[in-house]
């Protein structure tokens, strides 16, 4: 597979960034006459000011759109490369998992636990490190952010299992 | 000079114990930060502020978490120039002018003249700064007292503006991310009317979006899958910094008088207007190059270039405070995070705050010129600690600083919710650094948003009500004509640019 193929041109990474936008600005219109964007007895109405700022939105979102359309040979440039597109899916996607780790409906760890795994993840499957490298770095890091924030701080972080066996909670 | 004997007063809140160590682990801190990748100074900053909460509270306090933040922002201004010198990293965008000349110095293995060189200039161009902060801002408050609304909208209106009209890429990009700022500060319950804005339905969106939340997703999240993308090595040189070489690098600045001069007065003027750390770097850098004997040579590593960006972007970065403690108006992402702080501890920052609370604002005053003492003698002493952590492994220091930016996200406001939005921040900060969106006019637009609406309707509220209130007298409608000026900038100068084009032709 060849890592410096593009995934996406220029040109479309700007025609999507500014789509989102138009959509965006066109929400914010949508919901800003619905409360009331015109001039009431008493000065402008709830929803004027941001009525004004979605307009803003999509002028500008509609005028690089247009700009996109001509970039030319500029716009054919790689947004990202494959190779580039898999680092950062390596690093999103744990964190995506590691958000969901520490709370969720169904079965939370809390923040300390899924501290160390993340990282314990990072370094296995980035770093290709040994366990006996990998424990005591996330552990450590975890009981460290554990002391700072539970014992000296004392801002409660998320907890899970291990904490509430601990007689933490 | 009451000036003086307010800065008196204000030394002595600053120099107890407690402060002072305060001082010392906010530079340390800050000086880390802005060493490692995804951790800036904005986000830096956003993600301790949570942790100032209690310390607050004590009589005093206020002034104490003031000091500690202020702190680890003149320590991560100073971090970013041991990256750009050792690695070729900018560690801040204003550091970027820095690797021109800092970089080839270290190839040629005078990494320590360069850091010597860089720190001084940049405790010089910080030192400017503060005592134009000293004189001025004090004038500026009470000048400031005499503001109504109207005034205080065109002065946001200037804020704006400015960045428009300094936008590096197209102006659109500019208005299209602040605009998307003054929305997010809309969404939640309306203070004038309590009818619910873009909230949809979902109850998560009552409290409206902290900016704190995407400071953090924004900078951070953000800048570590950039710098993720580029591969998992950083490569630098080694940095020795002994007595010996400081001292012979010290004996050669003076030569650059004139260079530090205009940078710091090239800083101090981009820094009051927002976004102008960045610019003054490289204005500074250019002029330099320009004025210079030996300008022909610069960018092959002189000494040189190192002192004028440096001074520059130091000078700026503090001058950036000014703004903010006079008028409420930050100048960068930093500062506006540190009016965040303000608000949390609840104090209303503005013109009154001089009236109202002279011991914290002296007493910030004071700790500019300690901090930045404290500061000076951190880096020079512990260069070669701080390199070392570049040295770390990625693969282990990159999930530790996401850990810390989860946590920084979740104890704003103790939720999980918050978390999540902050990775939605980060993917939008990624995309927005590689489609060259700007991301400081969005962040001050969240801060300053609900402000500026409501500056706007108050205005509105008057016996005249209409928009012709900002051109009432000459102070508000010179601020609203400049704020103008700035805004219509891209188009003014292109339209400047065909009419000299022209005349060059026919002459």
């Amino acid at each position: 597979m060849d890592e410096k193929k593009p995934v996406a041109s220029m040109r479309a990474a700007e025609l999507v960034m500014a789509g989102l936008f138009v959509a965006f600005g066109a929400l914010v219109m949508w919901d800003s006459r619905r409360l009331g964007a015109s001039w009431a007895e008493d000065g402008p109405q709830a929803g004027y000011f941001p009525f004004y700022i979605g307009l803003f939105i999509v002028v500008s979102a509609v005028v690089i759109i247009f700009r996109a359309l001509n970039l030319g040979e500029k716009g054919r440039v790689a947004f990202v490369e494959r190779g580039q597109l898999k680092m950062v899916l390596l690093v999103m996607a744990p964190t995506v998992v590691y958000a969901a780790l520490i709370s969720n409906p169904w079965f939370s760890l809390g923040i300390y636990l899924s501290s160390a795994i993340f990282i314990s993840f990072f370094m296995w499957h980035l770093g290709k490190y040994r366990w006996t490298r990998i424990a005591p770095v996330s552990l450590g890091v975890a009981v460290f952010f554990f002391v700072m924030f539970e014992v000296w701080f004392k801002l409660p972080l998320p907890k899970g299992p291990i904490e509430a066996a601990l007689g933490f909670n | 000079m009451q000036e003086i004997q307010s800065l008196m007063g204000g030394f002595a809140v600053a120099m107890t114990w407690f402060n002072l160590a305060l001082m010392l682990a906010g530079v340390t801190l800050g000086v880390l930060i802005g060493v490692l990748p995804g951790l800036g100074g904005a986000n830096g900053v956003a993600i301790l502020l949570p942790l100032t909460f209690t310390m607050s509270q004590q009589p005093g306090g206020a002034t104490s978490a003031i000091i500690l933040l202020s702190c680890i922002y003149w320590g991560a201004l100073f971090g970013g120039a041991i990256t750009s010198i050792l690695f070729n990293i900018p560690g801040e965008p204003w550091s970027v002018a820095t690797t021109f000349d800092g970089y080839p110095l270290a190839q040629k293995g005078q990494a320590g003249a360069a850091l010597t060189s860089a720190f001084t200039s940049s405790f010089i161009g910080a030192l400017v700064a503060v005592i134009l902060i000293t004189f001025i801002s004090p004038i500026i408050a009470r000048f400031a007292l005499r503001f109504g609304p109207p005034e205080f909208f065109s002065v946001y209106l200037l804020t704006f503006s400015a960045f428009v009209g300094m936008s590096k890429g197209t102006p659109f990009k500019t208005i299209a991310a602040m605009m998307a700022g003054f929305a997010l500060a809309a969404v939640g319950i309306d203070t004038v009317t309590g009818q619910l804005r873009l909230t949809f339905g979902f109850t998560e969106l009552l409290k409206g979006f902290d900016f704190l939340i995407a400071v953090i997703g924004l900078f951070g999240i953000g800048e570590i899958l950039l710098t993720i993308e580029e591969g998992l090595e950083f490569r630098g040189t080694k940095a020795k910094l002994n007595l010996r070489v400081v001292l012979d690098t010290w004996k050669e600045l003076p030569k650059y008088w004139k260079t530090s001069i205009r940078s710091s007065a090239v800083g101090c003027m981009m820094g009051i207007v927002p976004g102008g750390a960045t610019p003054a770097s490289f204005m500074a850098y250019g002029l330099a190059k320009k004025m210079s004997r030996d300008g022909e040579e610069f960018g092959t590593g002189k000494i040189e270039g190192v002192v004028a960006p440096e001074t520059a972007a130091h000078a700026a970065g503090t001058s950036a405070l000014l703004p903010m403690l006079t008028l409420g108006v930050p100048g960068s992402p930093t500062a506006a995070v540190l009016l965040g702080g303000l608000l949390i501890w609840g104090l209303q920052p503005g013109p009154l705050l001089f009236v109202e609370k002279p011991d914290f604002v002296w007493g910030l005053i004071a700790s500019m010129y300690l901090g930045n003492i404290v500061g000076l003698i951190v880096v020079l002493t512990c260069v070669p600690l701080f390199a070392s952590i570049l040295r770390i492994p990625f693969a282990i220091i990159a999930p530790v600083i996401l850990v810390i930016c989860a946590i920084g996200a979740y104890t704003v406001h103790n939720s999980i919710f918050d978390v999540w939005l902050m990775i939605v921040f980060g993917i939008l900060g990624y995309v927005f650094k590689k489609l060259d969106y700007p991301m400081a006019p969005l962040v001050l637009a969240l801060v300053l948003g609900d402000r500026a609406e409501d500056a706007f309707r108050q205005s509105m509220l008057g016996p005249e009500g209409s928009l012709t209130v900002f051109f009432a007298n000459p102070l508000v409608g010179t601020i609203t004509g400049a704020a103008l000026f700035l805004l219509f900038w891209p188009l003014i100068s292109r339209a400047l640019a065909i009419v000299r084009g022209r005349n060059g032709r026919g002459g």
